[in-house]
């Protein structure tokens, strides 16, 4: 167990951590997101009717290694990703941050969010929670190496697709 | 759904419908509404269940649909009879797994309604020595746009290379074909409205084209289940079942992508210009839990509403929808490969044949069987 003090100072990392990347993603500022994963990151979102599914077994909606969370990052700042061509305004509210444990250099943290997206004057709502695993760097930094969004949608409806990172 | 029980609550057509495999064995579709006062019998998605019991006033009726509990039953008139309050049951038909529901009492058999879509359901079903299974996970997704644009978009060669230049960077970045020139194969107009497009593809399959994306060691692997495709079924069929890929519609609107992965893909219309799209994974129920991951990955990177292909079809035909608003553009221009004999993946034969089917439909030209029936 970590102290009082010691817990509520990593609470405060981890949530300067996450708003940080959720401003970087806001702001479009993918390929410096893309310096806060590890080389070995995933990125996954699982079906709506199986929040619990694991990728190997049950169908995803996401479920991309480091190599296809690069391409992503490509395709969406180059000239082809239609869904995304002029790009969505997207506005996210990531709040409850609770650190979950600490074994050595990985954190587990989990936290809920509201995306909210914008484009062509349709706005479509992101609700659920992240499940992060954190890894505590040589520098002393932190560097994502899972990264989990569970919605909390029955469907992606009317949303009809995840074209931005969520 | 192999145990007696098994169930689950869909929605078809925008009825509410439990599929159940009954405690004889049997696969039905029952009526999800309470022949009593028409609250829903089962309000969760799916489960094992011995009874179904409304939660209204607690009306029970077992998994083959019989009214077997009515609590107070004695405050009703003798001719009271609880046979004639079993869950209402659609005409249900299969075929290799796939269950079809008809609202209508009467009409042709769901062999005669699939015509010539068999061969191709076939293809798709024989990649397993033992049978298809969907998979875990839906995708459950919507369009802002019309349901017979996705009917057009879902076996559409023609759009590939546009709209999807971006997943075809990928494939070619991580070892993928280039396809730089038309999608060799064919178009075929299969009866009553289907249709597909079959083709060589520039993705690998598990079953049975190997990919440098599945690595060095599938390779032998992928060899031998082509050598028992091969033994199975004679060279040419083994060379479609494996080496082919197909996008097949059961009109109206189902479809069967057998592309990299399989995909399932149903669609309703809710208003005429928003549909709801749900989609599955089927996979060999014999697949090793290696392959079903590879397969599941492979779906992931072109389907689905997070993939790098679909998201792009959702903004096109959002953006078609949009572009209606101008009437002066009355029609959409579906001519391609009217000049060939034999139309190519890239045309849009498979589009006019459901459109066709539709016009026949909609202008109430009666099916042979109907007009028959008429005289």
């Amino acid at each position: 167990m970590l102290s009082t003090e010691k817990s509520a100072a990593l609470r405060h990392e981890v949530e300067t951590f996450l708003y940080d990347e959720a401003a970087l993603l806001d702001e479009w500022r993918l390929e410096e997101w893309l310096g806060l994963l590890t080389e070995d990151a995933s990125y996954h979102i699982p079906a709506t009717d199986t929040p619990d599914g694991d990728p190997r077994t049950s169908l995803f909606i996401i479920a991309d290694d480091i190599l296809r969370i690069r391409s992503r990052v490509k395709q969406l700042l180059g000239r082809f990703a239609h869904a995304e061509t002029p790009h969505s305004r997207t506005r996210r509210l990531v709040g409850n941050v609770r650190v979950r444990s600490v074994e050595g250099d990985v954190i587990r943290a989990t936290a809920n969010f509201a995306v909210y997206r914008t484009r062509m004057e349709q706005l479509d709502t992101y609700v659920g929670r992240y499940e992060y695993v954190l890894v505590r760097q040589a520098d002393g930094g932190l560097k994502i190496r899972e990264r989990r969004a569970i919605l909390d949608l029955d469907s992606l409806r009317p949303q009809g697709k995840v074209s931005i990172i969520l | 759904m192999a145990q007696p029980g098994d169930f689950r609550a869909r929605r078809v057509a925008g009825r509410p419908v439990i599929l159940v495999r009954s405690d004889d064995g049997q696969v039905r579709v029952l009526l999800n509404t309470c022949t009593h006062r028409g609250a829903l019998v089962c309000r969760t998605q799916s489960g094992n269940a011995r009874s179904f019991q409304c939660a209204y006033h607690a009306w029970t009726f077992n998994s083959r649909g019989e009214l077997v509990g009515v609590p107070g039953e004695d405050a009703y008139s003798l001719s009271f009879d609880r046979k004639d309050f079993a869950l209402a049951q659609p005409r249900v038909d299969s075929y290799r797994g796939f269950v079809f529901v008809n609202f209508t009492p009467e009409g042709e058999s769901l062999s005669d309604y699939l015509a010539g879509a068999k061969e191709f359901l076939d293809l798709v079903c024989d990649q397993s020595e033992v049978g298809m299974e969907v998979v875990p996970g839906a995708q459950l997704y919507s369009m802002r746009a019309n349901w017979k644009l996705l009917v057009e978009n879902s076996f559409d060669g023609y759009h590939g290379l546009p709209t999807h230049q971006r997943y075809f960077q990928f494939l070619v970045e991580t070892g993928g074909l280039d396809m730089t020139e038309r999608l060799p194969g064919r178009a075929l107009a299969l009866g009553n409205g289907h249709a597909v497009i079959e083709y060589e593809p520039p993705w690998g399959r598990l079953v049975a084209q190997w990919n440098p994306v599945f690595g060095e060691t599938k390779k032998a692997e992928i060899e031998t289940v082509y050598a028992k495709l091969e033994a199975k079924f004679g060279a040419e069929w083994a060379r479609r079942v494996s080496r082919t890929s197909r996008n097949l519609l059961i009109f109206p609107n189902l479809i069967i992508n057998d592309l990299m992965a399989v995909t399932i893909r149903t669609f309703f219309p809710v208003s005429p210009d928003y549909m709801e799209v749900s989609a599955w994974a089927l996979e060999p129920q014999d697949e090793s839990a290696e392959d079903r991951a590879i397969r599941l990955d492979n779906f992931l990177t072109f389907l689905g509403p997070g993939g790098f292909a679909t998201p792009d079809d959702v903004e096109m035909l959002e953006s078609c929808q949009k572009g209606f608003a101008n009437r002066e553009v009355m029609w959409s221009d579906i001519s391609r490969g009217m000049n060939r004999a034999e139309p190519v993946p890239t045309d849009e034969l498979q589009m006019r044949a459901f459109w066709r089917r539709w016009h026949d439909l909609l202008t109430l030209r009666p099916t042979k069987a109907e007009a028959q029936r008429a005289a």
